[in-house]
């Protein structure tokens, strides 16, 4: 069905589980997903509300395309105020466990209140219960999702949990799915938490129906995985290396931040690219790279399944990490790498690995990881602080030990797992915090790469790429190439492209597609499968309107344009050396205009005439 | 004169023996052309999407006409996007 029209609303302080009818005109509206969930939430939240309080809720939401034939449309979402921002969250994943709910029955679940003692929630079809976490609280999220298959005795149930560094408060900590899988920006796992829901377990029987007209959206459908497959980077770049073919692109373009991004350029970037992944070990003649996978229906297949030298260091003594599981992604290795000066490609691997088994956000942790590092390197944080850690930039053997101790959520790990912000707060160098309202920023520099720090300082969820990744035009020419130091013509980009990722974010559908996909291929799928107007203009409406919802929370939530800003070492520490020589981000430039097109006042806050424009 | 190659992902197959894992220290004629220098080694325009020289991009409409200096750096790669 594109929408099942049916949610399921769970109040955990009652144990309640009572399903109701979707508000079709929020969904003409808001389309799903991303959109569709932000907006229950920004009628049913206070947007002042405590992140981890009983007020807040969480919401799990497909698109109307989750669980069809589209290519990759086994997305869903993670929607909630956030603990880490203080923002509107809302945290895509892919996997398998978005197109079961659709097959169950459900759009999407909404969970308020708290719950008195730890549950996880139960869905088979129609029949769903609040069941007791006993078993599985205190439980990694790999252990979790063993033990809950073992004890419904079902291969093909799909899970979403949280691991131990949700229950230990840290606020980057992920919702996994699949074990793999991540919503896994802006702590939605730690509200997950405060709501004592350790996880969500879903079986669903159902088929495929209820399409607006089911052989328009098929051509449609097939028409868009023909582009895919003929798509260069779609059919072959992208499942052959993966995203981790961008470290030598970035770092030759003199975009890749290094050491906390105090440099740009990282001599080790080569050594854990998507080529080295795919070279043989001396050790045992395989490499790093064992296979790409993909997600529901997916036809891209961009993934990876990896394993680590079982002589590394890191595992020698841990038989349990011996096997293949899922690999470095580009901004996992830029951030628990380049970020921290660590080119051990294995020690990478092997954190990875547990940031999947106890799920938190690599992106937040490498970052954070990189501050301290810094401010170990200037003598603010010394072994006493760190547990005894030796917490040197580069060093491979302090990255593991950091990342172990994370997820005890003992000592320097309490401190750790509050982000950079705080981190770098409590230890009086706030200016060492590479972050937009509190979320620290993924693999490129905004000073090497115009548009994306403006893409960073305007994202409604703190910094983060995969609100508008216009690095796609600036740097690797998709749909066409800009000049990746040009201010001008940037406030354009980044609005196009944020507008669009919405129409994506909303619709079930993975945001890679849109490396061969224009709104002219989206939009027909949508249009086909769904009620309403969704040709490319009203999906482009559709996207602007959910930015401006987003925006309007946030301002509701206390954020101004005093929060649309990048740190100082962005605007006033010039890169030194290589193609990028001299620059800083040159925001100020690109701001106002950026206010202007969006038709917001000077201070940036959300006009009346937008707000009637966009039906807000 | 003396110059550097650099070809990644899919076009290092197009890579002269050598031990370096990307970069290779070549000589060419002066004064060489860009897209004469990627037509050498094989690479079809379709492959050399991204061409940097010394890591700024160079247009495919600029490469027929760009020449190549002594100590430069080319770079190459296919069409490859992440995120």
């Amino acid at each position: 069905m594109s929408w099942t029209r049916k949610i399921l609303r769970v109040n955990l302080s009652k144990g309640t589980c009572t399903p109701e009818a979707l508000n079709m005109d929020w969904a003409k509206a808001y389309l799903g997903q991303r959109g569709l969930a932000s907006k229950y939430l920004v009628e049913e939240v206070d947007p002042t509300c405590d992140a981890l309080g009983p007020d807040n809720k969480l919401i799990m939401a497909t698109g109307p395309l989750t669980g069809t034939m589209a290519s990759t449309a086994g997305r869903y979402s993670v929607v909630c105020k956030s603990p880490l921002t203080g923002a509107i969250a809302a945290s895509n994943s892919g996997g398998f466990l978005g197109a079961e709910m659709k097959f169950a029955g459900w759009d999407m679940i909404i969970f308020e209140g708290k719950s008195e003692k730890p549950v996880y929630l139960l869905m088979q079809d129609d029949k769903v219960e609040l069941r007791s976490a006993d078993a599985i609280w205190g439980k990694s999220a790999w252990e979790t999702d063993d033990i809950l298959h073992a004890t419904h005795q079902d291969p093909q149930m799909r899970i979403a949990c949280i691991g131990r560094t949700a229950e230990a408060g840290c606020l980057y900590a992920a919702v996994m799915n699949d074990k793999h899988r991540a919503a896994g920006r802006s702590g939605v796992g730690t509200v997950m938490a405060s709501k004592n829901l350790k996880a969500v377990a879903i079986r669903g029987t159902g088929g495929i129906g209820n399409l607006e007209d089911a052989k328009k959206f098929m051509d449609a459908v097939d028409a868009g995985k023909q582009v895919l497959a003929d798509g260069a980077v779609t059919g072959q770049g992208l499942p052959i290396y993966g995203t981790q073919v961008l470290m030598n692109v970035i770092n030759g373009v003199g975009g890749l931040p290094a050491h906390n991004m105090r440099d740009v350029g990282f001599e080790g970037a080569g050594d854990i690219s998507a080529e080295a992944m795919a070279e043989p070990r001396k050790s045992d003649g395989k490499p790093n790279l064992t296979t790409n996978a993909g997600c529901f229906a997916c036809t891209i297949a961009c993934g990876r399944i990896s394993t680590v030298d079982k002589t590394h260091f890191s595992v020698k003594d841990k038989p349990q990490y011996h096997g293949a599981s899922g690999g470095l992604e580009y901004e996992a290795a830029w951030a628990l790498g380049a970020d921290t000066g660590v080119s051990d490609l294995d020690a990478l691997t092997y954190v990875n690995f547990l940031c999947n088994e106890d799920g938190f956000d690599p992106i937040t942790f490498g970052a954070t990881v990189a501050a301290a590092m810094e401010m170990f390197g200037d003598g603010d944080l010394t072994t006493d602080d760190t547990d005894g850690i030796e917490l040197k930039f580069g060093s491979a053997e302090a990255l593991v030990a950091i990342t172990e101790l994370l997820v005890t959520g003992e000592g320097f790990a309490k401190d750790l797992g509050q982000g950079s912000k705080r981190l770098c707060d409590k230890y009086k160098r706030p200016e060492l915090s590479m972050t937009v309202k509190s979320q620290e920023f993924p693999a490129y520099d905004p000073r090497g790469i115009q548009g994306i720090g403006l893409n960073y300082a305007t994202s409604n969820r703190g910094a983060c790429h995969l609100r508008g990744y216009t690095v796609a035009s600036e740097v690797l020419g998709i749909p066409v190439k800009t000049e990746q130091n040009d201010a001008e013509g940037k406030p354009e980009l980044v609005k196009a492209f944020q507008d669009a990722t919405a129409v994506v974010d909303s619709a079930g559908l993975c945001l890679f597609t849109t490396f061969a996909w224009g709104m002219d291929n989206i939009a027909p799928q949508i249009d086909a499968a769904c009620e309403g107007d969704w040709s490319v203009e009203g999906c482009l409406e559709a996207g602007e309107r959910i930015w401006n919802m987003e925006r309007i929370f946030n301002q509701a939530a206390g954020f101004t344009a005093d929060d649309d800003k990048l740190p100082k070492r962005m605007l006033n520490e010039a890169i030194k050396g290589g193609p990028t020589d001299g620059q800083v981000s040159r925001l100020g430039e690109m701001l106002p205009k950026y206010y202007e097109i969006r038709g917001w006042n000077p201070q940036g806050e959300v006009t009346a005439e937008t707000r009637k424009r966009l039906s807000l | 004169m003396k110059m550097y190659i650099e070809f990644y992902a899919s076009l290092m197959k197009y890579l002269p023996p050598g031990n370096s894992r990307f970069r290779r220290e070549v000589k060419v004629e002066d004064s060489l052309k860009l897209n004469r220098l990627i037509e050498c080694y094989h690479i079809s325009p379709e492959e050399a999407h991204l061409v940097l020289v010394n890591g700024h991009y160079i247009y495919h409409e600029d490469r027929p006409n760009r020449k190549l200096i002594e100590g430069d750096v080319v770079s190459i790669w296919p069409p490859v996007a992440g995120g």
